[in-house]
Formats: structure tokens, sequence, C-alpha cells
């Protein structure tokens, strides 16, 4: 599963990616539309990538190999000195450095419980739609007419099937 | 409805007016979720900004269930120190809680048994307390509003982890029931150490009244599941509560062995304490807290009338400090804490029956 990147400054999705090479060493930063305009990236004249870097204060650590959350920037060090985690995906990260601990901390390590059916479904409704979408996008493009049709009904049966029920 | 603490206070609430022969051990069931927003950082790694976004989505959810919907919704912010001293002290948030003033909240239901903390360790910790021995109860209903909150809300789930949270030991169900347990007799004979350690081999924790580390006082003990992961909820809930009743049989047949071998001792107890209740004019929660409980333990051998039960579980928490600092309408020195909590007790003893040990020692359990 690949979450899209964030932006290193807010947590919108990231649209402008950035690689430097500045002293043999790589940098990359990811913005979204709005920062990239703030930050003055797209101007290009005036950019330095160091700069930009060095004022969001990245932990210089991340290009060294140092494990760290995609999502939301903690590092092992930070899981180690605080005992959280950061986020949702945080699990995902640092599953190496996991899987031992639970084993000692918890009577087994796959989840037995409760599941969450009706958020699960909603999300894979939404994500079925944004296929759709996208499908009915491409048939149209490339003229394909009845395909097309049939993409719309289908996004107006899903739709019709996540649209909000009254609460109990 | 805008928290008012007197609105609070004179709402009926389930810690206060239940007490009834069923809690006679068992004074309060408790279970607690956690759980957390897909795509949003814990609350402990999250910005102003993220934290005061979560806190208005979750609020929204909570006041829109049929549980929480003619509750109260409070931003921590908004309160003073009185006020949160007073939620802590009637267990509808947490001390945690009640410190992170920037972009935390709480739900609290118009009984006071659900109560949803926003963004304290995790980004909702939902909680239910029901008087007595009800664990199956108390997950039955918190299953029901957890049910109603995903239908809002969407959960950080992983199919093989579970519930996803800031802590990696309450992942899985997220899960945590405990019990407020009242064991004298396991006290005075010595027994408790051993009982802990028993609890703890089957994977269960034991602490003092209000919260870790703290001390035994009146001999009120809170006995809670450690593990959350590789277990149902049904299963966790049926362990602890097997768990939960050996104690009661600890404590029964202790309180038995008591009052064979000397009963007159026992009663010089009990008798005592109602002594210093009527009379004293200086006590301190930690005194009050261990009388209280031997007149509780006099109400389980029948020497005080069965009315009594309900009188001391709702003086447990009235003289806490928070709760005499309201009744004195904030007029206080902390010097004089303990002389307006003697005045409160002898106030209430003076009107409540003398103890009759007549008969008590026939086993009534
Ligand atoms: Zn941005
Ligand atoms: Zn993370």
């Amino acid at each position: 599963m690949t979450n899209p990147l964030k932006c290193n400054f807010c947590s919108k999705p990231a649209t402008v990616h950035l690689t430097q090479i500045i002293n043999n060493t790589v940098h990359k930063v990811d913005l979204c539309e709005e920062c990239a305009q703030k930050k003055g990236v797209t101007d290009p004249s005036g950019f330095s990538l160091a700069d930009l870097l060095l004022k969001a204060s990245l932990n210089p650590e991340a290009e060294a190999g140092v494990v760290r959350c995609e999502q939301c920037g903690l590092t092992q060090a930070d899981f180690k000195k605080l005992g959280r985690f950061g986020c949702p995906a945080c699990y995902e990260a640092f599953k190496d450095m996991l899987e031992p601990m639970l084993a000692g901390m918890h009577k087994g390590s796959i989840h037995q419980g409760k599941i969450p059916r009706v958020a699960l479904s909603r999300k894979s409704l939404s994500d079925r739609l944004t296929k759709l979408e996208v499908d009915l996008t491409e048939a149209i493009k490339s003229e394909r007419y009845e395909e097309a049709a049939r993409f719309r009904d289908e996004i107006n049966q899903v739709k019709q099937s996540v649209s909000p029920k009254p609460s109990p | 409805m805008p928290l008012t603490i007197a609105s609070l206070l004179s709402s009926c609430s389930e810690l206060n007016d239940n007490a009834s022969s069923k809690t006679a051990i068992v004074l309060t069931t408790r279970v607690r979720l956690a759980r957390n927003l897909a795509g949003q950082p814990f609350p402990g790694w999250a910005r102003p900004g993220q934290r005061e976004k979560v806190l208005e989505l979750c609020r929204e959810a909570a006041v829109s269930t049929s549980a929480l919907k003619r509750g109260w919704s409070l931003a921590i912010g908004d309160l003073g120190e009185l006020e949160k001293q007073i939620l802590v002290e009637r267990h509808l948030i947490s001390r945690e809680l009640g410190g992170t003033p920037q972009g935390s909240g709480v739900v609290i239901s118009k009984d006071q048994t659900f109560s949803v903390m926003v963004n304290e360790e995790d980004h909702l910790r939902i909680q239910i307390l029901r008087s007595g021995f009800q664990l199956k109860k108390a997950w039955a209903a918190i299953d029901e509003l957890d049910s109603a909150l995903e239908e809002r809300l969407d959960f950080a789930f992983n199919p093989t982890l579970g519930y996803l949270t800031a802590c990696p030991t309450n992942l899985g169900t997220g899960l945590r029931g405990s019990a407020m347990m009242h064991l004298p007799a396991l006290v005075i004979a010595g027994q408790m150490e051993k009982v802990v350690r028993a609890v703890n081999q089957l994977g269960m924790v034991v602490r003092g009244l209000f919260g870790e580390g703290s001390d035994a006082s009146g001999s009120i003990f809170q006995i809670s599941n450690q593990t959350t992961l590789g277990e149902s909820e049904q299963d966790i809930i049926k362990r602890l509560a097997s768990v939960l009743q050996s104690i009661i049989e600890h404590e029964l047949n202790a309180r038995e062995k008591l009052l064979e071998a000397d009963s007159g001792k026992l009663f010089d107890k009990i008798g005592r304490a109602y002594g210093i209740l009527q009379n004293s004019h200086l006590l301190s929660s930690g005194e009050a807290m261990n009388l209280l409980s031997l007149i509780r333990l006099g109400v389980d051998l029948g020497v005080f009338a069965e009315g009594y039960r309900s009188v001391i579980d709702r003086l447990l928490i009235e003289a806490q400090p928070g709760h005499l600092q309201y009744a004195r309408k904030g007029e206080f020195e902390p010097g004089q804490r303990d002389l307006f909590r003697a005045e409160l007790l002898r106030g209430e003893f003076a009107n409540l029956g003398r103890p009759v040990f007549t008969g008590a020692a026939q086993g009534k359990n």
C-alpha cells in the first residue's frame, strides 16, 4: 500500500517533488501547490533547495538511511524517546522494529477482534469510485462511448450506496 | 448543554445513585476503547491546527450519536482548574486530558455513564462507567456507541494489527476493561500482595484507587486487562470477568475467616470508624477513605442498613479535594481542607443510624 506523499510544510498531498544534489548529497522535498508558491519554488532564478531544507529544519539524518515515517516525519529515535508513534502510517514505516516488540507485549500479534465494517466498506466504495472516474475520463478521451456510458451508470450506483443514510 | 458544575452535580449519575447489594465488592465497572482517525497524526505529534481540526470532527460526530445527544460537549481550554478536578474525581476525564488545554475536549452523556475524551493520548478514548459488576453489559453498550461513531468517522484500522493507537500497548482492540473493587478483608488479612501477584500472572494489572502508583487508600483497587492484541473483545471481557469473580470469592472467604477468628477485632475497627466519622474535626483524604471503607464493609456484614452503601459511595467522591472546594464555594486555604472534610462527614453521620452488631457475626455475605 503506497500512501501519497504529503507536503513537508503542511500535510496536504504533495504535487511538486524536487531533487537537488548538493555536495554529493541528494536532497528531496515534496510540496503542495500552495507551499510551492509561497516558498518561491516556482521562481527558478531565486530558489535554493538547500536553503529551503534548512528553513524547514528537516532532519539531515533522513537522507542517511535513518528509518522515518514518510507521512508524519517521526524517526525511530523520536519513537524511542517518546514511546508513542506519530501517526497510523508509522505502523507500516517501523514494521521491522515493531514485530519483535509486539511479541512480548501482547497475547498474539494478529488482531482477533472487532472490525469497523461500515468504515471499511465506505473506504472501498470511495476507492472504487475514484477508479471508475479515471476509467470514465480515459474512455471519453479515446472515444469509447459505449464503455463510458457503462462507467457512468456504475458511478451513479456507487454514489447512491454511499450517500449518507439517516442516523440511528 | 453548557457545563456548569452545578448542572453536572445535580444530575443523576450512575455512580452516585445505583449502589445496591450487587455493588457490594465491585463498586464500578469501566470499559474504554482507544480509536484514532485515519490519515491524521496522533495528538501528541500533531500540530495545534491539526489537533483543533480533529477535535471539531470528533465532537461533532460524538454529539450526533443517540447516546451522547443530550449531554455536555466541552473544550478543556474553556474549563477552570476546579471544574477539571471535579471531572477527574468523577472519572469522566483523565488527569492527562485535564493537563492538555490546547485542542482537547470531552463529550459526556446526560447520565454520566459515557464519556468520550478527544485528543488525549489517542484521538478518541471512548469510555463507559457502570455501577457494580457489569462488564458484559458495559461492553455491549460501548460496542454500540463505537459502531455509531464508526458510521461518522474513518478510524485508523489495519486488518492484521487492528485499531492503530499512539502507543503499541493499546493496539488491536484498543480495549481496557476495569473494575473498581473494595477488598478490605484481603487487606486486613495481609493477602493483597499474593492476590496482586496471581492476578499479574493472568495478564491483569492491579492499581490503587486513582491510577498508576497511588496508594491503595480505602482498600479500593482497580483491576484491568494488560494486553489488547491477539484476542477478541469478548475473550478479554470473559477472562477479566473470571479473574474478578475469583477475587470476589477470595474476599468473601477472607471476610468469613476474619469473622470466625476474631469478630471482636473486626467489629472494633468498624465501631471506631463510626465514632471517628461522627466526632472528628480534622480528616485527611487518606484517613477518610479508610474509615468510609470500614463502614462500607459494615454494610456488607449487616452492621448498618443496606441504604448506607449509596451514601458511602457518594461520600467517597464528595470528600475528594475538588468536590470539597466546590461545596465551599471556593473560599479555601489548603490547610482548611481537612477541617471541611471532617465537618462534611460529621454532618452526614449525625443523621445515619447506629451500628447493630448482633447477628452480623452469623456469616452474612
Ligand atoms: Zn503545503
Ligand atoms: Zn507516522
